[in-house]
């Protein structure tokens, strides 16, 4: 399955890039962002993220599909 | 901007624009909220400040407070801005206006908005410290404020 995924803030920092496609095993979000952490070594732990599929907010477990773009999104610190 | 829409700019935020926008449209009571970029964080001095966005959800999730806001007060109007890039000391991050018939209700949902959009909105902040490195406000702390 190929997806897109988007980073931002810190994570894009730590991944050295805003947004990359790739080709995963991957089939929920939460399988993902294990894959990505272990071979990126991003820090935060995925209890303190919220993800989105697809520009809207998604849940852990929910199924990925092919070209969906997913965003991992780390704690929030607007205002 | 938009009235009853949650905006991300890129540019400086001007408030008289934004007040009369929403005057023009409502009538009666009017309360804002502006936060400024403060020269400290937690005891550390702040030299300069980046805020960043997730912008197509983040103006998603804004628009879904107002509209929230809308609901839960008798508020005639409403709309909210943030900014994004690089801000300096004294600098508008993000303002708030409300329009109601009466006071009572402006401020609540003046308070519910802002307090929503710091919880909610996909927005992130990196301050540079006179001392010590650069830092992505909240984020290691698992969003625990």
């Amino acid at each position: 399955m190929k997806l897109t995924i988007e980073y931002y803030a810190i994570l894009k920092e730590q991944r050295g890039r805003g947004s990359e496609s790739l080709e995963t095993p991957a089939r929920k979000p939460a399988e993902l962002y294990d894959e990505l952490k272990a071979r990126h070594g991003l820090s935060l732990d995925r209890t303190t993220l919220k993800v989105a599929v697809n520009e809207e907010f998604a849940e852990w477990d929910q199924p990925l599909h092919d070209g969906d773009t997913v965003v991992f999104i780390p704690p929030v610190a607007g205002g | 901007m938009g009235l009853n829409r949650f905006q991300i700019s890129e540019i400086a935020i001007e408030p008289d624009t934004l007040r009369s926008e929403l005057l023009n449209k409502v009538a009666g009571a009017y309360v804002s909220f502006e936060g400024w970029v403060r020269n400290h964080n937690e005891g550390a001095s702040v030299q300069a400040l980046e805020y960043s966005a997730y912008k197509v959800l983040a103006e998603k999730e804004g628009d879904r407070i107002i509209a929230e806001a809308l609901d839960r007060f008798e508020i005639a109007g409403a709309a909210a801005i943030h900014r994004v890039g690089m801000l300096a000391i004294g600098d508008i991050a993000v303002w708030v206006g409300v329009g109601s018939a009466h006071r009572g209700p402006a401020f609540d949902g003046c308070r519910y908005i802002i307090d929503e959009i710091k919880e909610r909105v996909p927005i992130w902040k990196r301050e540079s410290y006179e001392n010590g490195p650069d830092q992505w406000v909240n984020c290691a702390k698992g969003g625990l404020e």
